[in-house]
């Protein structure tokens, strides 16, 4: 039944279109509001697309947004909601740029050390949460939300010069000191700038996250808990082992957000990195409905959203309609969504009564025959 | 949906039954009658005006109500709490609302206390308070989904007693149930439902079980007797000394399981049987290892299992047939192949060495089982919630099937299911069991459990306090058991070795 696979597809799509028709029309009548042309923004930010180097930006934080999106999406896959990818990512950067500054290896390994310097940092942190939940039934959400402050108020202490930070010469900012050579990236030299290298690992990585939850027994088992965590348990899942294994992954993918931009460019953690990256791969991850390939589309919309707004204040447009827009999308998406599946669902057991009828009154007529 | 044709007349002041096989469309035809779904061609008329229902709301504001199947009251609040609970503008929230329920509950027999708390009701009252709720709000015709699943013999008697007054007081009852046996007791009119369309009536006074039963499929009513036994003497399942506590809501360690030992052989069904709620979710997941014990010894196979995993335990073969399909048997929004893989992940054809899946193998398997079980679906990419509850049913006790279980915990293993599947299901426990299957039979339905078990025990209160023969004993005898009202061995009522 091909079918059924093709109205899926169908009904798929129609959850994000629909969300972001609504999210466009209520931007719009925010602009008209505020007494602006409801248009105009919109054809600024398409034009502004068309500079190559714009395009390169836009594909480099897609990447970042990927990442930390995957990481929100592993935890969404088994309903756990991991908020703390941000305190996550940011602490794990700062870890891995502290380690990778203070050794110098030949290339590869200096940078596969920070990687797996960043994977784990994340994924003890996320852990803390995950512990707290299967030992003591702490929600997620709010050890993950507390998590990320622990984090901010961490990171701002050990950056401190006297402890790990350095404060270049005639800068006022803090920073973690420069990773050695051997620990930077090679990018993709392209017309407009550099796609950092890390970006093209990220997109990998949405494969192999495709491949984990899709075709291994474990990705069964996790997604088997996040559809009925019940059913799994009686299926032979150790939900508890499967609920910190879920966070430890989650916060693993969380800490490697911060990679493409620590090794390919700033090659340094400092107060100017960007936060809230976790928080935009949960709108992201909303929207791509934890589909590898749904968010590689919503990483790059969001992107698109954020670096093409950058320069609409020189056009006397507020920069802060992106960000408007986001917000916008992320309610839209839960409503539509919620309304299609529901339409979904009953529309499948409305045809699914509709063939058996229709075998049914065949086989009667083939007996009457 | 499935409804096609449904022409259907009930006259005031009668009982009428509803009987028809799984996805015949019974459930989908009280949906409309009830509100929650919209015919989409053809009229309801009741009492001569032609409604239309496009919520519950409106078909209570015309005097029909609903008894659900699974009860819908609030356990920490009070018999009056919960009926004028959503109906407070009726009769207020006091004195006048304890009258009315007092005046209800008198002039139907329904004997209902407004100030108990439903926590402590038992099945049977906490059923009439939801009758009392319906009428409460003013119904005057009620329909009753499967009311006599959850009773016992003595319980369904008292339950048509009170159908009996209301029907004396000029009320409507429209009552669905698979036991053909009870239908013929208590209803006037009987509506047989075959895919999706009325195909026939029936006259309780003139017709039979196997009439009505042959009007329903087409076939003979099938029974669940199995004489001719094939009890070996090798062990496959012993409990010893099994036990269990769990916290209650206060917070007391409460002892759920006590005492509990008996070994099930090869080619041996041991039905248990007890009022629901009295341990037997608790022994079936331990047994399953989703609880740890506090005591005692699993043994499967002659080893000991108190302690291994719940996967190692299905993957060693046991096979499981969960009470409640959808929270433990089914992904309700994954599709049926994938739900061909729930609980046997490591098994072949699902996957294969190294913990990668086969999902090729596994839809192919998928679709022999739908063949081969006669699981009515279109495709196997359908989603397990779009399926009947008979169908679904039928798709798991295929899975555990297919993967040869040495032993098989089967809880309800016909419920909802109609008369079709259930002979065919029946058929499948006894082929298994000829071949040396173990089975743990756990069921409301007495005669099920009577006519498919080789040993019997009952359990009430968290132990085994009675056992009997299943052979000799009658569904009252052994209800009566499973009230705590007799003990021991049943056949001569004497202290035996039951324990």
């Amino acid at each position: 039944m091909r079918k059924f696979d093709k109205d899926r597809l169908l009904l798929g799509l129609a959850g994000p279109a629909l969300a972001l028709v609504v999210a466009f029309l209520l931007t719009s009548v925010v602009l008209l509001l505020s007494g602006r042309d409801a248009i105009e923004p919109y054809q600024l930010m398409v034009e502004n697309a068309e500079f190559t180097d714009v395009q390169v930006l836009i594909l480099n934080q897609t990447g970042t947004y990927y990442l930390a999106a995957l990481a929100v999406a592993i935890g969404f896959r088994m309903n756990l909601f991991n908020i703390g990818v941000d305190g996550q990512y940011r602490l794990a950067a700062m870890v891995s740029a502290v380690v990778g500054a203070s050794v110098t290896l030949p290339g590869p390994l200096h940078i596969l050390l920070i990687v797996v310097v960043a994977m784990l940092v994340g994924a003890f942190w996320a852990g803390i949460a995950g512990i707290l939940k299967t030992t003591r039934g702490v929600s997620e959400v709010v050890a993950t939300i507390m998590l990320n402050a622990i984090a901010t108020a961490l990171i701002a202490w050990l950056i401190l010069p006297a402890n790990l930070g350095v404060q270049p010469a005639g800068s006022n900012d803090l920073t973690t000191g420069e990773i050695a050579e051997s620990g930077w990236m090679p990018g993709l030299d392209v017309e407009g700038g550099t796609v950092y290298g890390f970006t093209l690992v990220a997109f990998a990585l949405g494969v192999v996250y495709w491949f984990v939850l899709n075709r291994t027994r474990f990705g069964f088992d996790l997604r088997a808990t996040g559809a009925s965590e019940s059913a799994a348990q009686a299926s032979g899942v150790d939900a508890k082992k499967m609920v910190l294994t879920a966070m430890l992954i989650s916060g693993a993918v969380a800490g490697l957000a911060g990679m493409p931009l620590l090794l390919g460019q700033t090659h340094t953690y400092s107060l100017s990195f960007p936060v809230g990256v976790g928080f935009t791969g949960i709108t992201i991850a909303l929207l791509g409905r934890n589909s590898p390939v749904g968010i590689f589309f919503a990483a790059l919309l969001i992107s698109f959203l954020e670096k093409t707004s950058a320069s609409l204040d020189t056009y006397g447009y507020e920069k802060e309609i992106a960000i408007i827009m986001q917000g916008l999308i992320v309610i839209s998406v839960v409503v539509s969504y919620e309304l299609v599946r529901q339409y979904g669902l009953r529309r499948q057991q409305q045809k699914v009564g509709e063939e058996l009828a229709a075998q049914a009154r065949k086989t009667k007529k083939e007996v009457a025959a | 949906m499935a409804n096609h044709d449904i022409d259907i007349t009930i006259r005031r002041g009668t009982v009428h039954a509803l009987v028809g096989e799984n996805g015949a469309g019974k459930s989908t035809l009280m949906k409309i009658l009830y509100g929650m779904q919209k015919p989409d061609e053809g009229t309801i008329t009741v009492d001569g005006a032609q409604v239309t229902f496009s919520s519950p709301a409106d078909a209570i504001a015309a005097g029909i109500g609903m008894v659900h199947q699974h009860f819908m009251l609030a356990d920490n609040l009070t018999v009056l709490e919960n009926v004028v609970l959503g109906g407070e503008k009726l009769h207020g929230i006091g004195s006048k609302a304890r009258r009315k329920i007092k005046e209800i509950s008198d002039a139907y027999g329904l004997n209902v206390r407004p100030d108990a708390l439903v926590e402590e009701l038992g099945v049977a009252d906490r059923q009439r308070v939801e009758i009392l709720k319906v009428l409460y709000r003013g119904a005057r015709t009620l329909i009753l989904d499967e009311p006599t699943a959850v009773l016992v013999p003595q319980e369904v008697d008292a339950l048509f007693d009170n159908l009996r007054e209301l029907k004396a007081e000029g009320l409507t009852v429209i009552f669905i149930s698979h036991k053909l046996g009870e239908v013929l007791s208590v209803a006037d009119d009987i509506t047989v439902i075959r895919r999706g369309t009325t195909v026939g009536t029936a006259d309780p006074k003139h017709t039979t079980t196997k009439q009505l039963a042959e009007l329903m499929v087409g076939s003979e009513l099938p029974s669940p007797e199995t004489r001719e036994s094939t009890v070996t003497d090798v062990p496959m399942l012993t409990v010893d000394a099994l036990r269990l506590t769990a916290d209650d809501a206060d917070g007391v360690v409460r002892e759920v399981l006590a005492g509990i030992g008996f070994t099930i052989h090869k080619g041996e069904v041991l039905g248990i049987a007890g009022v629901e709620g009295n341990g037997q979710t608790e022994l079936i997941e331990a047994i399953m290892g989703m609880r740890a014990l506090d005591g005692g010894v699993i043994t499967l196979d002659g080893r000991d299992v108190s302690r291994t995993s719940t996967r190692k335990r299905r993957e060693d073969g046991i096979g499981y047939i969960p009470e409640d399909r959808h929270r433990h048997g089914l992904l309700l929004e994954s599709p049926l192949w994938e739900n061909r893989i729930l609980g046997h992940v490591t098994e072949a054809p699902n996957s294969r060495k190294g913990g990668l899946l086969d999902p090729k193998a596994a839809r192919r398997d998928t679709e022999r089982i739908v063949r081969e079980y006669d699981v009515r679906t279109p495709g196997i990419d359908v989603t397990a919630a779009s399926l009947s509850g008979g169908n679904q049913q039928k798709l798991i006790v295929g899975r555990e099937m297919s993967h040869r279980p040495k032993f098989l915990i089967a809880a309800h293993p016909t419920r909802g299911v109609d008369v079709g599947a259930q002979a065919q299901i029946w058929d499948q426990i006894r082929e298994a069991r000829r071949e040396g299957l173990a089975v743990l039979l756990i069921s409301a339905d007495l005669d099920e459990l009577i006519g498919l078990s080789d040993t019997l025990r009952v359990m009430y209160r968290g132990r085994l306090v009675a056992d009997a023969d299943p052979a000799t004993i009658t569904p009252e005898e052994l209800g009566s058991a499973m009230t705590g009202a007799a003990t021991g061995h049943l056949e001569h009522n004497q202290n035996g070795e039951g324990r």
